[in-house]
């Protein structure tokens, strides 16, 4: 927020907020649904059908339950 | 602008997910218990009766975590993470849609953690539902979770192409009818969708795992009843049980079915908790104040908020 310069009122007719920070607004976007996606990904996925971060099954069992009653495949 | 709007749909997705976890702590826990005691007796039985009849054993589940953990920061840790990132993609897809349509700001979140509802969960649970432990073999993990995900992509695909038919049908076909044209169109392909999906207990392994103790052909991987499938007596703690006698039974259908509903209400109480906080967060920010506002108030806020609604639509 604090990088964007919103200019006064006058001008804010022509020019947007989206025209102004695009590929700014594009990167936000994709940052936070990559983050949203790696967490669904850990909470639902990892070490059961396939493992990012070793076998451990670590993750996989500190979220076990979690992982059934959302409904996510397990054993 | 984004930022606080991603931000604001994660703190919904915090609320819900705190929520979520104390329904799971009350309701869901002490049946993942029972499941468990279950499955520890369960597997208990068939080790022995595969050691009795000279067959392979089972690998023995790693436990990491006690039980103590898992049912408390465990499970809270899950549900919680689960949330907020549905939240914070709630916000994106708000973010990606809101030039396109220009309703209400709690409306389309609304709507959005509905569509969100339906096809990251409640569409897949129809074909896979979520299971209690117990159920589930190991060794069809990596076909279930493929299978999982491809249902969870494929509903949430289908639900993004009946909103698209909805809103290009509106003009022509009115609110009510476009919505509901879309709505029969979808269930039509959703039916011959998950129709086409095998069912668990059809999988090539299953399958081939059918004549061993404790499996047997059926629709699901719920855990049948273990039978003496040996021609000879077999001895179990002691017992002496003929061919075809059930020596342990199968999953207890009362547990399964709690589970089942429970998760589908701990679901709902998620999304329903996303989309009520994140547009009540999204009006309040969002939407014009009240007059009350003095011009070059201390906060700032509200001068680029009101662009939101309008700057989008507008070339």
């Amino acid at each position: 927020m604090a990088s964007i310069s919103v200019p006064g009122s006058t001008t804010r007719a022509r020019v947007t907020p989206e025209a102004l920070s695009r590929g700014r607004v594009a990167i936000i976007l994709g940052a936070t649904a990559f983050l949203a996606l790696a967490i669904y990904y850990l909470v639902g996925v990892d070490e059961g059908m396939v493992s990012l971060f070793g076998k451990t099954m670590a993750v996989h069992e500190w979220v076990h339950d979690a992982r059934h009653f959302l409904g996510f495949p397990c054993h | 602008m984004e930022i606080r709007i991603i931000l604001r749909g994660a703190l919904s997705g915090l609320v819900a997910g705190v929520l979520g976890f104390i329904f799971a702590r009350i309701f869901a826990e002490p049946l993942i218990s029972k499941s468990v005691n279950y499955e520890y007796g369960r597997d208990a039985v068939v080790n022995a009766l595969n050691k009795a009849a000279h067959r392979p054993l089972a690998a023995p589940d790693a436990d990491v975590f006690s039980r103590d953990i898992q049912s408390t920061i465990g499970v809270a840790s899950g549900i919680i993470a689960f949330s907020v990132a549905m939240g914070a993609l709630v916000a994106v897809a708000y973010l990606v849609l809101h030039g396109r349509f220009t309703p209400r700001p709690s409306r389309l979140a609304w709507l959005i953690a509905g569509l969100g509802f339906l096809g990251v969960y409640l569409l897949p649970f129809v074909k896979y539902p979520a299971n209690p432990p117990a159920i589930g073999h190991p060794f069809t993990i990596t076909t279930r979770g493929q299978l999982y995900l491809a249902l969870v992509g494929c509903s949430l695909f289908l639900l993004g192409l009946a909103a698209y038919l909805a809103v290009k049908l509106r003009h022509k076909a009115g609110g009510l009818r476009a919505v509901l044209i879309a709505a029969v169109s979808f269930l039509v392909a959703y039916a011959i969708l998950i129709g086409w999906m095998p069912s668990l207990g059809d999988l090539a392994a299953n399958v081939a795992a059918s004549g061993q103790f404790g499996y047997a052909r059926a629709a699901t991987e719920t855990p049948q009843p273990i039978f003496n499938i040996l021609s000879t007596p077999v001895v179990f703690d002691g017992k002496a049980y003929a061919p075809g006698q059930v020596i342990y039974p199968g999953f207890d259908a009362d547990v399964l079915w709690k589970f089942r509903w429970y998760s589908v209400i701990n679901q709902l109480l998620v999304w329903t908790t996303i989309a009520l906080a994140f547009g009540a967060l999204l009006d309040r920010f969002i939407l014009p104040r009240p007059p009350r506002v003095v011009p070059g108030g201390q906060s700032g806020a509200p001068e680029p908020n009101e662009q939101v609604a309008s700057a989008a639509g507008q070339p």
